[in-house]
């Protein structure tokens, strides 16, 4: 998406800019804890607000929003239950069904089972797959060719299955840089590079002959 | 008609806490955590660690998460830290295009303009240009490398130590570190003089 102009910068900027805010933070964050949702799960939940919502109403409304949805399909809050509150403050709290399964592990690193596919400087490229769920694949690179320049260790949660509690699988986890011009077409910074963080399952091999290429040597 | 998110949250709070599912002592601790407890100055201190002790600097470029921990930081969004270190002529950058991924352990919680559609939009597209735009001019020779942390690996800038600070302390020379240098948006800050 274009069009926002300029990065806006505020001098001392306080952690929180309302009271509220903070609280939202909190909520979340034990709402996590509780095993209300997994973080993917309420990346997920932000990512399936209205666009225009999530557009206009700042990094905190995201946060408030999607937990109000992820309490609601968790049946912990009822249809209709916060604003029958925001009328009357005396209106009663509904009785929970049940209550969220704390998660058994957290984090989301989990030991690595098998050796990584790709290994650094090999030339791949990224997945052309445009899923209606969650992914952590981002529409640049979509298709785009790069070379591996880390293989983060361990293994990862691959988001696009634990946000839909579809279980943890995870995976190696590759930071993989792609030129510029790769990307964005031939105007492109010709000393520009994005580094992304690359699920294997993201990944396809390139045939090394067709690489684009890369310095790895310029730290 | 949509309530303003003050009330909401209030709302939504005093539910939760009659249903017992969370304690608003338990939101306070949270809040005190990170407005006071975890902040910058964290990060502040590592980089001003790593200038000042080459075999420190070399094991937080090696492992991040580990060279951290010495310092006593860790915790949520830091369960695995990469050092990215300039140089005269490479950058590095941090963003997180997908939400707002930030490293919470050694920077506290991010500012708006890096949660903001803006940031997140052209920095991976027009990098150099978003940089001059916030007071960081890089001739076209230097490469610019943005870590877009779409994972649960976080990225810390290690900028380059300002020259006339020699033989400064590590709590003077933190004072040079500012959080827009460790995302790498601007350099250490040059000493008065």
């Amino acid at each position: 998406m274009e069009g926002f102009g300029p990065v806006e910068r505020e001098a001392a900027e306080p952690v929180f800019h309302a009271p509220w805010e903070g609280r939202v933070f909190g909520l979340a964050n034990l709402a996590l804890a509780l095993g209300v949702a997994n973080l993917d799960g309420f990346r997920h939940a932000i990512e399936r607000l209205p666009p225009l919502t999530y557009l206009s109403v700042g990094y905190y409304g995201r946060w408030l929003r999607a937990l109000e949805l992820l309490l609601r399909e968790r049946g912990l809050l009822a249809p209709g239950e916060l604003e029958a509150r925001l009328r009357d403050p005396r209106a009663p709290a509904a009785p929970l069904a049940s209550r969220p399964l704390p998660p058994a592990e957290l984090g989301a690193k989990r030991p690595r089972l098998r050796e990584p596919r790709f290994a650094a400087g090999e030339a791949v490229r990224a997945a052309n797959r445009h899923p209606h769920g969650h992914t952590r694949l981002p529409r640049y690179a979509r298709g785009r060719r790069g070379t591996i320049a880390l293989v983060h260790p361990e293994a990862w949660l691959l988001p696009d299955a634990h946000a839909h509690g579809d279980g943890e699988h995870p995976e190696p986890v590759y930071a993989v840089r792609f030129a510029a011009r790769e990307l964005w077409g031939e105007d492109a910074d010709p000393a520009a590079w994005v580094h992304l963080d690359c699920f294997e399952s993201y990944l396809e091999p390139l045939d090394a002959s067709r690489a684009t290429g890369g310095s790895h040597g310029a730290r | 008609m949509e309530h303003a998110d003050d009330l909401r949250t209030e709302a939504l709070e005093s539910l939760l806490v009659e249903k017992g599912l969370v304690a608003s002592e338990a939101v306070d601790a949270i809040l005190r955590h990170y407005e006071q407890e975890v902040g910058p100055l964290n990060g502040a201190r590592v980089v001003a660690r790593a200038w000042s002790d080459a075999a420190y600097r070399r094991r937080l470029l090696a492992d991040g998460t580990a060279a951290i921990a010495e310092l006593g930081y860790g915790g949520p969004q830091g369960e695995h830290i990469v050092v990215v270190e300039n140089a005269p002529r490479l950058h590095n950058v941090v963003v997180c295009t997908l939400c707002s991924c930030y490293p919470w352990p050694v920077l506290g919680l991010p500012p708006a303009w890096y949660k903001d559609p803006a940031y997140r939009s052209r920095i991976v597209r027009e990098p150099r240009q978003v940089l001059a735009e916030m007071g960081l001019a890089l001739p076209g020779d230097v490469e610019i490398r943005v870590w877009d942390s779409s994972a649960e690996i976080r990225y810390l800038v290690l900028p380059e130590r300002p020259a006339g600070t020699e033989g400064w302390s590590e709590e003077r020379l933190a004072g040079l570190v500012s959080r827009d240098a460790m995302i790498g948006v601007a350099r250490a800050a040059a000493p008065r003089g």
